[in-house]
This record gives C-alpha cells, sequence and structure tokens, in this order.
C-alpha cells in the first residue's frame, strides 16, 4: 500500500474538512469509551490482570526464541507447517508459492492486519488472485478501494448512506428498487453475498490473535463469525501472524483474553474466540486439507532490547486510538499507513523509517489516555518521546524547528538568563499586542496563529506573578 | 529459503535478549517448566461459587450476551424443548446434527421433526450441537470439533441449538482448560475449539450492534439436569 505518511500534515487538514469523516468520527467516542469503562467497572480483577497480562508477554518475548521452537514443533506434530518471512515481500512470496501449488483463483480473508502490512490483496491480484474480504467492515472497504482506518473497526470512517451507495453500485444484479435504508438490510446482503464465496475458496486466509507454543494453536477472536468460515470451508487455510503474537500457554492465553475484548469492544467475551490447530484430521468431516503458517518478522526481532520492545506487547485491542483525541480528530487514514493512533504512532516509525514516519509520534497531545487505558500497559508516551528524540537527533526536522529548539534549550538551561530575557519579553509583547490583546500573526509561528489567534501576555511573566501573590517567598532563585 | 530465515530470526531475537551459553539452560528450563507446569494466573472471584449460582451466573450472561437459554430435565425432554423452540421462531420442522452418541440416542419418533446428520451444506436453517462444557464467568459455551459434533453446525445455520449439562458448567475458563487437558493429552487439543459467547454480531456499520452477522442470528441453549450431579468435574485450580 502506499504511504503517506509523510505528508500527514496535509492529509490532517483534509480529514479535518471533510465533513462526512467527521460525521462517521462522532461513533469512535459513542461507541467505545463508555463501553469499555463498564466493562473494566464490572471486574474487580481487571487491573491485576493487565498487571499479569503484561508480565506474561514480557516473559514470553525474553524467551520468544524458545516459545517459537516449541511452537513450531507442535505445529509440525500436528500437521501443518510453518514459514518463516523475513519482510513484506518475503511474505507474499511464500504466500505466493502456496497459491500456485494449489493453484489457487480465489483466496477469502477474515480478518488480518498482517494482510495489510505486507500489501496482499494489491499482490494477489497483481497474479490473477482473486482476494474476497469476509469481515463486514472490511468487505465494505474493499468495494471502495480503501483501507481499515481503524484496527479493529475498519469502516469506522464510512456511514451509512455511502455503504448504499457502495452496495448499489456492485451488486448490480440485485433488484435497483430494494431498501437498504437500515444498516440490517445492509448487513443482511452483505451476508448473502459472501455466503457463497466461502466454500468457492481455494485458500481460506486469517491473522491471529495469538500462537500458543503448549499446543501449536492460532487463536483468532471475532463477533461476526467470517474468520471462522473463512478458516473452516477454505480447502486451505493459511494463518498470517508476527512473532510477537507467541503465548506460551492456554492458560496465559485465557489471561489475556480477559483484557482483550473488554479494552476492544466492552464485551466481557467476544463471541467466537476460535482455537485452531492443525488441518483436518481423520475423525473430521470438514475443515481445512492444509494448515500454514507465515510468520513473519518485518522489523520486530530489531525492536527487542530496544527501548521500543515495550511496544511489542501490543495485543491489537484499539483501545488507545479509540481514547485518542488527536485519532477522534483526524480519523485513521491521516496517520498514512497501517497503524493508525498512538499505538501507530509508535509502531509505524519502526517498520517504516522515522524519517517517513517521524511527524506520527508529534501527532500527539501527550494527554496520557492511550497509556492509561492500554491492556498492555504499553508507555505510549514515552515511547513517542523517544521517536521525538531520534527524530531531533537524526536531523530530520526543518532547520528553523531546530535552531528554534537549540535556542530555547540554550535560555531553559540558564534560568536567570531566562527570566531576564523573559522579563523584558512579556511586556513588550503585551503593549505590541494592543488593545485586542492577541496576535493574529506572528513570525515564525504560522503554524498556531494559520488556525488561532495568539493570546498576548498580561504583562508579568508567571515567577514575579507568583513572588506577589504571597506564596512565593521570595524564593526566586 | 525460510530455514536459513527461521535461524536468522532467532539468532536476533537470542542476541536481543541477551541469552548467552551461560544462562541458556536456565532460560530452557524456565520455558520447559512454564510449559509443563501451566501457572494459572489470576481466576475472577465471581466463577468461585456453589454449582447452582455457577449455573445461574451461566444463564444471566448467557443471556446477556443475547442467547436465549432453557431447562430440561434429562434428555428425554430435549426433542420436545428443540420442536417447540422450532415452532415458537415460525421455523422449519428440520434440524442438522452430528453423530455425538447423546444426540444419536434422542428419540424424536414423538415430534415431526426431520433430523439429518453430518456437517452443514449451507442450506441449513437450524443446526443442534452437544457443548462440552459451559463456562458461568462469561456465558461461554466450549465446543470442539470432529464427526460427533462438526465445526459447520456451529457457524453455518441460522438458528443454532446447543445442548449443555448443567453438571458441565464451570465458573471459569481455567477449569475448562484443565478438563481439555485431561481429555486430549497434555499439549494437544482437538483441531478446533470454538468458546461461543451469544449468536454472531456486527457493529461495522457506524457502531450499531446488530446480530446476525455471518454466523447464526440466534443461539439457543438447552441446559440439562441439575448442577453439580453427574459427570465428573476436575478440580479447577
Amino acid at each position: 500500500m502506499q504511504i503517506t505518511s509523510p505528508t500527514f500534515k496535509a492529509n490532517t487538514v483534509k480529514a479535518l474538512a471533510d465533513v462526512d469523516l467527521q460525521r462517521a468520527l462522532r461513533h469512535v467516542e459513542t461507541g467505545f469509551i463508555g463501553k469499555r469503562q463498564k466493562a473494566a467497572d464490572a471486574l474487580p480483577e481487571f487491573d491485576a490482570l493487565r498487571d499479569n497480562a503484561k508480565a506474561i508477554k514480557e516473559h514470553t518475548l525474553q524467551h520468544l526464541d524458545l516459545y517459537i521452537e516449541a511452537y513450531v514443533a507442535k505445529v509440525e506434530a500436528s500437521g501443518g507447517k510453518v514459514h518463516f518471512a523475513e519482510d513484506a515481500d518475503h511474505a507474499r512470496r511464500i504466500f505466493l508459492d502456496i497459491a500456485k501449488r494449489r493453484k489457487a483463483k480465489t483466496v477469502t480473508k477474515g480478518k488480518t492486519m498482517i494482510s495489510e502490512e505486507i500489501g496482499l490483496n494489491a499482490f494477489l491480484e497483481e497474479h490473477g488472485i482473486t482476494p474476497v474480504e469476509t469481515d463486514l467492515g472490511e468487505y465494505i472497504i474493499q468495494l471502495r478501494g480503501e483501507h481499515p482506518s481503524h484496527i479493529i473497526a475498519p469502516a469506522i470512517h464510512v456511514n451509512r448512506d455511502q455503504v448504499e451507495a457502495d452496495f448499489r453500485k456492485t451488486h448490480v444484479d440485485l433488484d435497483p428498487q430494494r431498501d437498504l435504508t437500515r444498516p440490517e438490510t445492509l448487513l443482511s446482503e452483505a451476508r448473502e453475498i459472501l455466503r457463497r464465496k466461502y466454500g468457492e475458496a481455494d485458500i481460506g486466509v486469517t491473522g491471529a490473535n495469538f500462537l500458543i507454543a503448549e499446543t501449536g494453536t492460532s487463536v483468532i477472536v471475532t463477533n461476526e463469525g467470517n474468520g471462522d468460515l473463512t478458516q473452516l470451508l477454505g480447502k486451505c487455510h493459511v494463518v498470517l501472524a508476527s512473532i510477537e503474537k507467541l503465548m506460551p500457554t492456554l492458560e496465559d492465553t485465557a489471561q489475556i483474553l480477559r483484557v482483550l475484548a473488554r479494552s476492544a469492544t466492552g464485551q466481557e467475551m467476544s463471541v467466537y474466540t476460535t482455537l485452531s490447530t492443525g488441518p483436518k484430521r481423520a475423525e473430521d468431516e470438514d475443515g481445512p486439507d492444509e494448515y500454514h503458517v507465515i510468520l513473519l518478522d518485518n522489523g520486530r526481532s530489531n525492536m527487542l532490547g530496544t527501548e521500543f520492545e515495550d511496544m511489542l506487547r501490543c495485543i491489537r485491542c484499539g483501545a488507545c486510538m479509540n481514547h485518542c483525541p488527536v485519532y477522534h480528530a483526524v480519523g485513521g487514514h491521516s496517520y498514512g499507513w497501517v497503524y493508525p493512533g498512538p499505538m501507530g504512532a509508535v509502531l509505524t516509525p519502526s517498520l517504516i523509517g522515522v524519517d517517513k514516519a517521524g511527524h506520527l509520534p508529534n501527532a500527539s497531545t501527550f494527554c496520557g489516555r492511550c497509556e492509561s487505558v492500554c491492556p498492555m500497559r504499553i508507555p505510549l508516551p514515552k515511547m513517542m518521546r523517544h521517536w521525538r528524540e531520534k527524530e531531533f537527533e537524526s536531523h530530520l526536522q526543518p532547520q528553523a524547528v531546530r535552531t528554534g529548539l537549540n535556542l530555547w534549550a540554550y535560555f531553559a538551561r540558564r534560568p536567570k538568563l531566562y527570566r531576564t530575557v523573559v522579563s523584558f519579553a512579556m511586556p513588550l509583547l503585551k503593549l505590541l499586542a494592543g488593545r485586542k490583546r492577541r496576535f493574529r500573526m506572528l513570525p515564525l509561528a504560522s503554524g498556531w496563529t494559520k488556525w488561532r489567534d495568539m493570546p498576548a501576555p498580561e504583562g508579568r511573566t508567571f515567577m514575579q506573578a507568583y513572588a506577589q501573590s504571597g506564596h512565593g517567598h521570595g524564593d526566586e532563585r | 529459503m525460510s530455514a536459513s530465515t527461521r535461524d536468522a530470526v532467532l539468532k536476533r531475537i537470542r542476541r536481543a535478549v541477551g541469552a548467552t551459553p551461560a544462562h541458556d539452560r536456565a532460560r530452557r528450563e524456565a520455558v520447559a517448566e512454564r510449559l509443563s507446569r501451566t501457572p494459572a494466573g489470576i481466576v475472577p472471584e465471581r466463577g468461585q461459587v456453589p454449582p447452582a449460582e455457577r449455573l445461574a451466573l451461566f444463564v444471566d450472561k448467557a443471556t446477556v450476551a443475547a442467547a436465549t437459554v432453557t431447562r430440561v430435565e434429562n434428555d428425554a425432554a430435549i426433542p420436545d424443548a428443540i420442536a417447540t423452540y422450532l415452532r415458537e421462531h415460525n421455523l422449519p420442522a428440520a434440524i442438522k446434527t452430528g453423530h455425538d452418541p447423546r444426540l444419536t440416542a434422542l428419540d424424536f419418533s414423538a415430534t415431526a421433526l426431520r433430523v439429518s446428520r453430518g456437517p452443514s451444506d449451507g442450506d441449513d436453517l437450524t443446526s443442534l450441537s452437544r457443548a462440552d462444557g459451559g463456562i458461568a464467568e462469561t456465558g461461554t459455551l466450549v465446543l470442539t470439533s470432529g464427526r460427533d459434533n462438526p465445526t459447520s453446525l456451529n457457524f453455518l445455520p441460522e438458528y443454532h441449538i446447543v445442548i449443555l449439562d448443567a453438571a458441565d458448567v464451570a465458573g471459569d475458563m481455567e477449569a475448562v482448560i484443565a478438563k481439555l487437558r485431561q481429555r486430549h493429552g497434555q499439549g494437544e487439543l482437538p483441531r478446533s475449539v470454538n468458546f461461543i459467547t451469544g449468536p454472531s454480531r456486527s457493529a461495522d456499520i457506524e457502531q450499531t450492534m446488530l446480530l446476525g452477522a455471518h454466523g447464526p442470528r440466534s443461539l439457543h441453549i438447552i441446559v440439562i439436569g441439575e448442577p453439580g450431579l453427574g459427570a465428573a468435574k476436575p478440580k479447577p485450580h
């Protein structure tokens, strides 16, 4: 997929002016925040489970090589196969080899973010294979030629009337007079259309929420049932997963399941949590003939042992973006690649480079809501700060910004000089602002004044006011 | 290609976590110990209640998840409960089910039901399965794959009826895992284990929750017998 993260600022300007998008984004706040809170409040052990979930992932990451080895051995013992993929290109080639051998024409797909990360759909189409997204949200955006704007609600940027228009345009063999004004009828129509596709598929592709080392199992957590039909009815099941999905045991998985659905949708448990181990067995009357796992690294092993290692605990629940004021304002597409919101702002620079994604860690108010709701207690703001530092160190910002920051740093390190300069500057600014007491324009500050006026200082500095208020005790050093 | 990638990935991980030969043995022991001892972690209090309360919690949670639940005294009452459900929902008197001995033993002769067996071909409106167990803490059903209860019966029909022994309702997921391990062996699972909590749904259009996305629109649970009786229960923790 085309990366537009470098034009993040232009993307946001467009997003803020997009009336349909702004209408759709209202559903993020109303749809998720209260439900998560209610689910968290209803489970007294919720915060203790978060601590334990974090500890489990930390243990797993510290022993990841060994858990991967144990996992691979179990998958092979159950008749499946694990393919290691270094990067996106490698993963696509592995998939194509399987598809060619199976003479695949159609591939049904449950929801998988790794598929987005490796750009599988466009690649399959180039090779004459038809990918069919079966998750309702993914199906809608496939019709629209778009990418997900949210990791668990991929079509959250689309309104009902837009879906209706897309369905009328695509499902041309259906009665044009049919009533599609209610979401229910849209859902039924998608259900009927997709129902025929599952059994026709040569390959069913799913992601994985977890890979369990103890049993060689892939786990998907869904509400619709499309992922299950995809992996059950396709003749060959291919799981796309990245290396940090490893879990030691079934019990460990149960711990994290308790925080996953609650954090994501506010459900205590998603409708379908499905454990798949290998292909169809002798005693089975249904199930796939082949079971493959494409295990993707794509830069993750290089995050281990660095200040970004904590990000590998992420279980992709979406809580951080659901609670992010920046995401609420600009939506997921502005971030310009696969992963939006706070988790995307940290992960994207790791995976595609801070030179391309440097704007994302800057798109934060540092309000800290993301970290406060993260079920895996990932210090997202801290890692965004790490990226800002790295961006500065590698001279990626414009010269004016660097000079300004260096100048500010010079004064900030010299408090006495700082206060002297400021005590002259404040009355001067007050004078310049005149009676309106605000600036409509300021040199070097157009990024601020383009959108709002800059209020003028009152004349005194904070420290002066504080000292005079009687609380300061003249302690101004 | 893949084998050398495997080595490269594992090597990078080992270097990153500082896995030196000196403490490699301790790391391996830690992993082997966790995989064999399978520690339970934090188990919510809410499921740790006497059998009758546990069943009541299961029914409550399943109902919150939009499943419907009825109770019968014994297997002999199941055919009539199914016929009643189909009638109340204006459904054809036909069900698709598997070869589970408990299901093949049911006597449907007193009803007008047409019963066919095997996996679903997508044309069945109503299916019948037997659950391995239930989880009270979330109102979840546990079903396993095989000829007895083909997995497609859980997903393709629009109406899914599941029978569940009251005695098989556990307090928490850990108890169910212990039972699976006891039945299938350490480190072994059936091809598919389905944890099902209510009927299929989607909120992908404007975050409006709608039932019946790709899986069943309705999930009906028939609970048999009294809690705490019948099937032997493994100790949860």
